[in-house]
């Protein structure tokens, strides 16, 4: 286990601050997360992808819930997650992080901001198509081509 | 429009945690009954996942790193072994030279964590395949882990303990286990480093050390680059942070046996 924790507890770590805001709350979740794991190693996939990008979905998805003020709903043997590269390794992580700045930065700024609340706040799509006043079926449209263009990204 | 797209772009938002209501209620309908969404559900949450390892952040509180393991060693029951490669045995797929390896790490992890007793003890239980290696690495493990072996280091009668220190290396795995006893100890802004001499080129830095208290050290499986044929291996002892390039003199060497 240390040496999980060692190898990715700054990937939760930067996950869960980026949600939360908070470091307290931010090293709650991180225990959560670890502890988690622990007792239900079988509950990730290593034929389907890699740690980092799985230990990412939990992270954040625990930290939503936080930030909603809820008991966390996702139980962890829910989650799968197939990711096309490999982001084992500290090296690809950081490649990787550089090129979905880069598509992050060359998306529409509507489309960018949908994503953004939507993932890193939380917020529901009723609740993106209110603040920005956007019609529910745009909003639905931005977030999936968003994610379909980092995809993209990475499959070529 | 069929139901597979009106779902498609609900599946994103799903994915992301973003749907709720009677959206939310109609995809996992249809996801119950439906496997290639559910595989696009899953390469999706694995887009979204990109965003979460595009962060860069402070790295966690020491604390924290304490806080964890101190509660995984309260747990109550002994976990399985989590995979990361492969499904395949562990020992079997990580070969000879790693498995030296997780018995020195594990030699230098000894004091501070018994979990990794129970760690250990539950991927040799795991290993039931390869009974035969398993019974060789049991028997060398055992006395190097039990806590009751004696340990005793054997030196000339005439002369004070020598530093010692052996190197095992799998090239084709760029695998290195070195374990060292009797090092002097250092000053405090002073480390040993480990180099490996190739056959051609410069010395390619290998790790570095500090000895414990008892002159005991291992570097286990630092970086290196593959297939580096190794004529030999020596030490230096440069500043803490390590270098690139060895620092005269050489105080250990020894070639291949």
């Amino acid at each position: 286990m240390a040496q999980l924790y060692d190898r990715y507890s700054s990937v939760v770590y930067a996950v869960a601050l980026r949600v939360l805001g908070d470091t307290g709350a931010a090293e709650d979740v991180l225990q959560e997360v670890f502890l988690q794991l622990w007792r239900k190693p079988s509950a990730f996939d290593a034929a389907r992808g890699s740690l980092a990008s799985w230990l990412a979905v939990i992270t954040r998805n625990r930290a939503i819930d936080t930030l909603r003020r809820r008991r966390p709903e996702t139980d962890i043997e829910d989650v799968i997650v197939s990711v096309v590269p490999d982001l084992a390794a500290e090296a690809e992580r950081s490649r990787a992080s550089e090129k979905v700045r880069g598509v992050m930065g060359s998306m529409a700024p509507a489309q960018r901001g949908a994503l953004e609340m939507a993932y890193w706040q939380g917020m529901s799509h009723s609740e993106i198509a209110e603040k920005t006043g956007e019609p529910l079926g745009t909003v639905k449209t931005r977030i999936r081509s968003g994610l379909i263009a980092l995809r993209k990204a990475f499959q070529t | 429009m069929n139901e597979h797209e009106q779902i498609a772009d609900d599946l994103a938002l799903y994915a992301l945690d973003a749907l709720s209501g009677e959206d939310r209620s109609r995809v996992e309908g249809h996801l119950s009954e439906c496997a290639s969404c559910r595989q696009e559900l899953e390469f999706l949450r694995g887009d979204a996942a990109l965003l979460a390892l595009s962060t860069a952040g402070p790295r966690p509180p020491q604390r924290a790193r304490t806080r964890l393991l101190e509660a995984v060693a309260r747990e109550p029951r002994v976990p399985r072994v989590i995979e990361t490669r492969s499904r395949r045995s562990w020992w079997g797929v990580l070969g000879w030279a790693m498995a030296a390896a997780v018995v020195v790490f594990a030699l230098s992890l000894w004091r501070e964590n018994a979990t990794l007793r129970a760690t250990l003890a539950s991927a040799s239980a795991r290993a039931a395949e390869n009974a035969r290696d398993m019974e060789e690495l049991r028997k060398i493990a055992a006395p190097i882990l039990e806590p009751s072996s004696q340990r005793v280091t054997l030196v000339s009668t005439k002369t004070p303990p020598q530093p010692q220190g052996k190197a095992f290396y799998l090239r084709n795995r760029a695998s290195l286990v070195f374990l060292a006893n009797n090092m002097p100890p250092l000053p405090p802004q002073k480390v040993y480093e480990l180099w490996l001499i190739p056959t051609s080129g410069a010395p390619v830095p290998a790790g570095v050390f500090k000895p414990d208290a008892h002159g005991n050290a291992s570097v286990v499986n630092p970086p290196l680059p593959a297939s580096a044929e190794a004529k030999a291996f020596a030490i230096t002892v440069e500043n803490e942070s390590g270098s690139a390039t060895p620092t005269m003199p050489i105080v250990m060497m020894g070639a291949g046996e």
